[in-house]
């Protein structure tokens, strides 16, 4: 087999708001062009973690390899790279769009254009690419698909008058997306005879293959056993297997340029390999690599701690797992008075952090308390120096701090007009600036800057309840800006409990701390004492509340020589302790801790 | 000081004319008359296999509770006290209590249990007030009570009464009145139990089903406060949680409960804590009635459990059941039986709290300021 002629290669990606119908339409794709036999076709093949099937998102690149005969007499190679639609994978989405020359807009055709299929689709223009726009979920009464091609033209400002219109569901008109891709879509440049020059799409662990390898060959061709260099890395390697995706892994003697598939090099981890770094031939390497990416960042850190002190080497173990696949995830050991020993994890976003906790708790079986989110402050010092600050219950003392930086968003919010009010109330309170406001069709748009840190709390779950589920929401992380922030501190019967330590800005620490305070008067039970609950900046108390002293708590009843009942009684309680979190004399039940750090407020 | 927690029997009458809404005991209601002679021979089984078991005992109390004990024939109970009696020695001045119903029929064979060599009674009031006792599901009315008390007051050197407060729509102002009234007829002793809504009783589904107001905490705490400062003043404090006396009277048999003395238990559903040489045992017996006869009759006991509790066990039991008595509990017979110390980290915490104190070296008890919570001091000190 030798490499596919350029001239008939296809290479595209999709983007789509969260159901919009992607997964489905590649399922389509596939069925039609034969990928896989009736039998085989679960339904939404790409997403194959349980997690990405029930959330209908996709975390890992992906790709499959169409074969297509087209209405010319040709057959064509099309490649599809799924790519995640979540902006806490934008890395993940730029790095899959750099593999392709177009895309499909998918856009349903009820609904219309919603926040993320507007950042998504300006992720695929900035890579360049050719656009088809495809009107999906035609066949539903509620379709609109004029209004809807109206809209992509005008806040767009693509051509939507040649939209595909189709129905995934029922495999309407998906003939007509084949074609247009054949047809409407750039094949790959690329020289045959140049050095090779390969772009590192990104890389998964397999359990029976070891390292996993996914590639686009820009120049040159790829065979088995060529020895390459990651020119990122500078690790050479003996490739040892090769292929592509049928969406079946099938080994293939060569790859040429234009083409995706895989390769597998007895690379012994993930973190070996650097996505979107350039692989090359090791005697006659390419003189010029691709730019490369600069590597994920977490911006989201939480405390994961088990709830039974027990787990914790289990959870060791499962996390360390987990980042045998994923590379973006970080996480060190912690400990806390409050929650025993845990780990301080880093995370792409909040999206990212339910699902590595999810993963966690149902493939290894573990119960855990997350701490409240936080975000990664910029802080200088007076002497100078800088520090990046995870965890709030690592900041310096007050009087070293020359300033405080913190992470900005430019949040784009769709919303229905009744709910408008609402939201920009909503976005005014967490501090933010609005940059725009117009309307897409009948709903509003809205543009604000939004410090990060007032997103990680709770705004998503707000903004949902705010729209009754209609507001779409995306954002990009822009820059660092100083505030005024300080550090909040819980205090229970007068000692600080650092596990509910939180950064926040001047002006919220007051109705955030308020809110807390309140919050734990109803979860901590009474003792035989009054209990003082106390939110504090620095030494000043900005809130208190008071837990008031048992006041009746026997059994003044008949007993009889019935003492084994009243040994179990107190066994039971005995047993309650336990599971208690001990805070000075102060016994705080482990639901407090997990109901206080979802705190609504 | 050692304390003698001593030894005592408890007997139990398992049968009842009704059963009442509240009740959970092991009691039972039967339509046709109960074959006393059959029960009576049991008990004097049953009494002979506990007598082999426990040499060397001299029995300081007898209570005959249940059930409704005054429900038997005088002669039954005699020929119980006679099986007493001839397994284990007497202590001089022994105190033999039985359970009564105030109804006037049951008053009636109240000479008839002197003879048979009852010295006290415990009657079942629970309330002075007609719409109370209905509710209560009681078979007596108020003016039947007093006349009870009465008789029992002329009968007996000893008696005492029971009375239920903290009912649904009780005012700490009603039972202040009530108590009041009780206290005027009250002889030596009295016990004053805290309605509680237990597992599986008439009155759980009702609560259940919101038809019973039962006080809040606030009104429970008041109540409590009304009963304790209304006894005081009459002359009979708290001895323990639910139970007054004047000085001296106190029940020497619940005393042995409280202060983990041993005490063997005859008939359905009875208790016993028996000190071996494997450590201390805990049993328990059929409860079903007939069934516990049947197996007394074939293998001279009705015991179901038999369990040999461990130290901790033994001292938690020491720690619930003595912090109960206003006497409080002697630290190092604590300590000996657990194996282990008193946290004296927490013994201070609840000393600075005022909840508990130290009556006379080496004891500690919960004070009038503890006794409201003592089921937190108690899960304090043995957690």
């Amino acid at each position: 087999m030798t490499a596919a002629p350029i001239p008939n290669i296809r290479n595209f990606s999709i983007v789509a708001h969260i159901d919009h119908g992607k997964s489905t339409l590649a399922d389509r794709l596939i069925q039609l062009t034969g990928g896989l036999s009736e039998r085989e076709m679960t339904e939404q093949v790409l997403d194959s973690m349980d997690i990405e099937k029930e959330r209908g998102i996709t975390i890992k690149a992906q790709t499959v390899r169409l074969t297509y005969p087209a209405k010319d007499g040709q057959t064509y190679i099309l490649n599809l790279m799924d790519t995640p639609g979540h902006v806490d994978f934008a890395y993940e989405v730029s790095r899959s769009l750099a593999a392709c020359e177009g895309s499909l807009l998918v856009v349903d055709a009820s609904q219309g254009v919603e926040a993320q299929t507007l950042a998504n689709v300006y992720h695929a223009l900035d890579a360049n690419h050719e656009i088809v726009p495809v009107l999906n979920k035609i066949d539903l009464p509620a379709a609109e698909p004029e209004r809807v091609k109206e809209q992509i033209e005008e806040v767009i400002g693509l051509d939507a008058s040649d939209a595909v219109e189709i129905s995934a569901k029922t495999g309407l008109g998906i003939p007509d997306v084949l074609e247009a891709i054949v047809t409407r879509l750039p094949p790959p440049k690329g020289d045959i005879a140049a050095p090779l020059k390969a772009l590192l799409v990104d890389s998964w662990y397999d359990a029976y293959l070891g390292v996993v390898v996914l590639v686009r060959i820009f120049d040159g061709t790829l065979k088995k056993g060529q020895r390459v260099r990651m020119i990122g890395t500078n690790a050479t390697y003996e490739v040892d297997r090769i292929g592509a995706f049928t969406p079946k892994m099938t080994n293939v003697e060569v790859l040429g340029p234009g083409e995706v598939g895989f390769i597998t090099a007895s690379i012994k981890e993930v973190a070996d390999t650097r996505v979107g770094d350039t692989i090359t031939d090791e005697k006659k390497p390419t003189l010029d690599p691709l730019p490369g990416f600069k590597p994920a960042q977490p911006v989201v850190f939480c405390g994961l701690f088990p709830v039974d002190a027990a787990q914790f080497e289990d959870l060791r173990a499962a996390m360390g797992r987990l980042r045998l696949n994923d590379a973006s995830f970080s996480y060190e050991m912690e400990s806390s008075a409050a929650l025993g020993f845990g780990f301080r994890c880093g995370f792409l976003g909040l999206l990212h952090l339910e699902i590595i906790q999810e993963r966690l708790e149902r493939e290894f079986n573990l119960d855990l308390i997350a701490t409240a989110p936080s975000v990664v402050y910029e802080i200088t010092m007076r002497d100078g120096s800088q520090i990046d600050l995870h965890n709030p219950a690592d900041m310096p003392d007050t009087m070293q701090i020359e300033e405080i930086r913190e992470p900005w968003i430019r949040a784009t919010i769709l919303t229905p007009d009744e709910y408008l009010g609402g939201v920009l109330k909503l976005c005014q309170d967490r501090r933010g600036n609005q940059i725009d406001l117009n309307y897409v069709g009948k709903r509003a748009m809205v543009v604000y800057d939004l410090p990060l840190n007032e997103v990680v709390f709770d705004f998503y779950d707000r903004l949902k309840s705010i729209s009754k589920g209609y507001a779409s929401f995306d954002y990009n992380i822009t820059d660092l800006r100083a505030g005024d922030l300080v550090k909040m501190q819980i205090l229970v019967n007068e000692e600080p409990v650092d596990a509910l330590s939180m950064l926040v800005h001047r002006t919220r620490a007051e109705s955030r701390g308020r809110a807390m305070c309140e919050k734990l008067k109803e979860l901590i039970p009474h003792h035989l004492f009054k209990i003082p609950i106390q939110a504090a900046i620095g030494g000043k108390v900005i809130a208190r509340e008071t837990i008031s002293a048992l006041r009746k708590d026997v059994t003044a009843k008949c007993y009889g020589g019935d003492v084994s009942r009243k040994r179990k009684l107190l066994d039971k309680q005995k047993e309650g302790k336990k599971r208690m979190r001990q805070f000075g004399k102060v016994e705080i039940p482990q639901e407090a801790f997990i109901a206080a750090l979802k705190m609504e407020d | 000081m050692s304390e003698d927690p001593g030894f005592g029997v408890y007997v139990h009458w398992p049968f009842c004319a009704a059963k009442c809404p509240y009740c959970d005991f092991n009691s039972h209601v039967r339509h046709q008359p109960v074959d006393e002679a059959r029960f009576a021979s049991a008990f004097a089984r049953e009494i002979d296999y506990f007598g082999a078991l426990t040499p060397r005992r001299t029995v300081r109390s007898i209570f005959l509770g249940g059930g409704t004990p005054s429900l038997m024939k005088p002669e039954t109970v005699a020929s119980i006290l006679d099986a007493i009696a001839r397994t284990w020695p007497m202590e001089a001045n022994a105190e033999i209590t039985l359970e009564a119903n105030p109804s006037s029929v049951e008053a009636g064979r109240f000479a008839g249990y002197r003879a048979a060599g009852v010295n006290r009674v415990s009657l079942g009031v629970q309330s002075f007030d007609d719409g109370e006792l209905k509710r209560l599901g009681r078979l007596h009315n108020a003016a039947e009570a007093f006349e009870a008390i009465r008789i029992a007051q002329s009968t007996f050197d000893r008696s005492s009464f029971d009375l239920i407060y903290a009912r649904p729509g009780q005012t700490p102002e009603m039972w202040r009145d009530e108590l009041t009234a009780a206290l005027s007829r009250a002889g030596e002793h009295l016990s004053l139990y805290q309605l509680t809504i237990e597992e599986g009783t008439p009155y759980q589904a009702l609560y259940d089903a919101g038809k019973l107001k039962m006080p809040d905490e606030d009104t429970a705490r008041a109540l409590w406060d009304v009963t304790q400062e209304t006894c005081a003043m009459a002359g009979m404090p708290a001895y323990e949680i639910s139970n007054h006396a004047r000085p001296g009277a106190e029940s020497r048999h619940n005393l042995l409960y409280w202060r983990s003395g041993e005490w063997a238990g005859i008939g359905p559903g009875a208790h016993s804590r028996i000190d071996m040489m494997d450590g201390r045992h805990a049993f328990s017996t059929e409860l079903q009635p007939e069934h516990w006869a049947a197996r007394v009759e074939q293998s001279g006991n009705g015991v179901i459990v038999d369990e040999t509790l461990d130290p901790v066990e033994v001292s938690d039991e020491y720690l619930l059941m003595g912090l109960r008595l206003s006497e409080g509990i002697d630290i190092e017979r604590f300590e000996k039986i657990a194996g282990y110390r008193l946290d004296p980290a927490r013994i201070r915490d609840l000393e600075e709290n005022g909840l508990i104190s130290r009556p006379a070296p080496g004891r500690i008890n919960v004070t009038l300021e503890g006794f409201p919570v003592l089921d937190a001091v108690v899960a304090d000190l043995a957690a």
